[in-house]
């Protein structure tokens, strides 16, 4: 028995691929619920209830899934380039900031310039945030990975710090929490009584530009080369510093806009816990997605999923909603396992080995 | 100024700083130990998480505390093993399995510790390891306190140092893992396991990590909390950077590490009026984030760090 890579790769399995692993850290739920001693199947039967159960609930589920296509954007786009972006996290949180900075009053602008100028800002803020370790990275050599790792906490900790101070709302009796951002500056509902909000169509539409933007533009072709073999490209002729840069940049943007749909689409003000890891969570649907910008939407869609499905299981039956998280990790794991079998085959006699190589 | 002389003069100031640096040298050199066979573990904060919980786990269920430590070992190597399959042999993206193991062994801990304490509120507390008592050495002035005080596991973090050091730098199997992270051809041409060194390599580092998990719940502190771990283990995969893989260097960064952070609690009691407790608070970060800038330029990596090796292709 040995191991080789495909000559060429299957286009089937690369979609096959994301839905089966799925599928597979569905089923491997079984067994932490088996664990908490709940009734496995009513537990699949309340899952899927939570989630496509009424409008309700699938408008919970969309709610969840908006900042999720952000951050896979921006690790998908970021990843693409062999730019290992791990802090969307904090590059979210830097754009749910200046959201409330500009939306909550501080400046005084006209209602039709305040919703495109929280945008702006909030991206970017999130393009800032991953610009510095891009360029400690370019700079100093200083590992991205780390460096993003780390700012999430040193960012975490700034917002607290704003809102125990500058930022802290005088009327939220001592809770630290922001003002509420003015009403002419939040994003419209999609409908009525319900959460979803138009954050999922500006979420969309980043997907659309960035697909469009890796898979049509000379900047895109630039960024996959990076990605591909950057010491090739730079003999190439590609600016290789300046496209990381141009990556980092929309990347963190992109996270940023997570942030700013989370203030500005959902709840209005800022807190310290505005976040339960979409950025984290983001690198996984990005994953799933193949580094896909379209199929992040999917992707995030079916994380949302579990998530919200996970969450009202746990209301129903008592598991711990922690399962969720499992979940998610062991889709990731799947889709790494299977990421394997779509680039090498397992080739039983020793006949084949030399037709292989 | 006269007030940072006088912390810097006193005793619990130093026993501090080798209590906080304890968990930090355990992870460094679990982390070292990966990375110098060439394999990336961004496993680290998951596996600290794991091991925090498995140890605690073992002890609120009677195991004891060595059996706790077993556990947490247990747990650890179990949690290596699956990053080595993942980046060894299938030779997957290090990155990328490393943030998945992360995120499993952190849900699976959490999962594990709500399902089992579902009502509870304040966590259930252990009895941790006590403070060493040696007769005559524990009495002496100043290094009493600040080395003989100290708890079976930090004793433990330090042997380590001079054991890896030893082993890494001494044996053969030492000199086999530089060789399997610097260049794996060379170790096949011996006749040696690429796949072997390197699984086994990450299974071990993977072990220290969970120990260094285990300090914090068995030793630090006597209770499983979410979020304890903070970050931890990424800041140890800075300091490995800043030690330049070397055990020596790893213990010396862990204990400058441990030193700032109790001045910065210290700091923080003297002058908390002035500065808001979260610059303190975010100290630690920007140290590890610092540390690393001043020491990538001219960090020495294992050649074939993240590099993946596949049998019979050259």
């Amino acid at each position: 028995m040995r191991i080789e890579p495909r000559q060429n790769l299957s286009k089937t399995l690369l979609i096959a691929v994301p839905i089966l692993s799925s599928i597979a850290a569905l089923l491997l739920a079984a067994i932490p619920i088996s664990f908490a001693g709940a009734n496995v199947l009513q537990a699949y039967q309340e899952m899927f209830i939570g989630v496509f159960g009424s409008v309700f609930s699938i408008s919970e589920m969309l709610t969840r899934a908006t900042p999720l296509i952000f951050t896979g954007l921006a690790a998908a786009l970021a990843f693409r380039a062999r730019l290992w972006n791990i802090g969307a996290e904090g590059q979210l949180y830097l754009g749910a900031l200046l959201s409330v900075v500009v939306g909550t009053g501080y400046f005084d602008l006209p209602p039709l310039l305040l919703m495109p100028m929280i945008i702006l800002c909030g991206a970017m803020a999130g393009a800032a945030g991953m610009a510095v370790p891009t360029l400690l990275k370019v700079r100093f050599g200083a590992d991205e990975v780390v460096t993003t790792l780390l700012l999430n906490f040193v960012i975490l900790i700034f917002i607290q710090m704003m809102l125990e101070g500058a930022l802290k709302d005088p009327m939220g009796l001592g809770w630290p929490q922001s003002s509420p951002i003015v009403e002419e500056a939040m994003l419209p509902q999609l409908l009525p009584r319900m959460r979803v909000h138009s954050g999922l169509i500006i979420a969309v539409f980043c997907a659309v530009i960035v697909h469009f933007m890796l898979s049509r533009t000379v900047w895109g072709f630039r960024v996959r080369a990076v990605g591909e073999n950057s010491v090739a490209a730079g003999y190439a002729g590609i600016p290789v510093n300046r496209s990381l840069f141009m990556v980092a940049i929309f990347s963190g943007a992109l996270a940023g806009l997570a942030g700013v749909s989370e203030v500005a689409g959902l709840k209005g003000y800022l807190t310290a816990d505005l976040s339960p890891g979409f950025g984290y969570t983001g690198i996984v649907v990005a994953m799933l997605a193949g580094l896909s910008p379209l199929g992040v939407v999917l992707a995030a869609l079916f994380i949302a999923s579990v998530f919200v499905g996970a969450d009202s299981m746990s209301r129903a039956m008592g598991v711990s909603s922690y399962l969720a998280d499992l979940v998610v990790a062991l889709s990731l794991l799947s889709v790494l396992i299977g990421g394997f079998v779509t680039r090498f085959r397992v080739v039983w006699s020793q006949k084949h080995s030399e037709g292989g190589k | 100024m006269m007030d940072i002389i006088n912390i810097l003069l006193s005793d619990s100031f130093w026993a501090a700083s080798l209590r906080i640096a304890s968990p930090l040298i355990f992870g460094v050199l679990g982390a070292l130990l990966c990375e110098r066979a060439g394999v990336l573990n961004l496993g680290i904060e998951g596996i600290f998480v794991a091991g925090a919980m498995a140890g605690w786990m073992a002890v609120w269920l009677g195991a004891g505390l060595w059996g706790g430590v077993f556990f947490a070992i247990l747990a650890g190597a179990a949690l290596g093993l699956l990053h080595g399959i993942l980046t060894v042999p299938l030779g997957l993206s290090q990155h990328v399995s490393g943030l998945g193991v992360t995120l499993f062994a952190t849900s699976v801990s959490y999962f594990i510790y709500r399902t089992s304490l579902p009502t509870v509120s304040s966590p259930p507390r252990i009895e941790p390891f006590r403070a060493l008592d040696i007769p005559i050495l524990s009495d002496l002035p100043f290094i009493g306190p600040v080395l003989f005080q100290q708890t079976a596991l930090t004793w433990l973090a330090l042997l380590l140092v001079a054991v890896i050091w030893y082993v890494i730098n001494r044996t053969p199997l030492g000199s086999a893992l530089r060789a399997v992270g610097d260049n794996p051809d060379s170790v096949d041409a011996q006749g040696l396991s690429v796949y072997a060194l390197r699984i086994g390599a990450v299974v071990a580092g993977s072990a220290l990590m969970a120990l260094g998990g285990a300090f914090l719940t068995m030793s630090a502190f006597d209770a499983f909390f979410f979020g304890m771990v903070n970050g931890r283990g990424w800041i140890c995969i800075a300091l490995v950077i800043f030690a330049s893989w070397q055990p020596g260097k790893a213990l010396l960064g862990a204990l400058l590490f441990g030193a700032f952070d109790a001045l910065q609690v210290r700091l923080q009691t003297e002058v908390g009026a002035l500065i808001p407790g979260q610059v303190f608070l975010m100290a630690p970060y920007l140290l590890s984030i610092i540390a690393l800038v001043i020491a990538a330029r001219r960090a020495d990596y294992p050649r074939a760090l993240l590099t993946p090796w596949f049998k019979g292709q050259r």
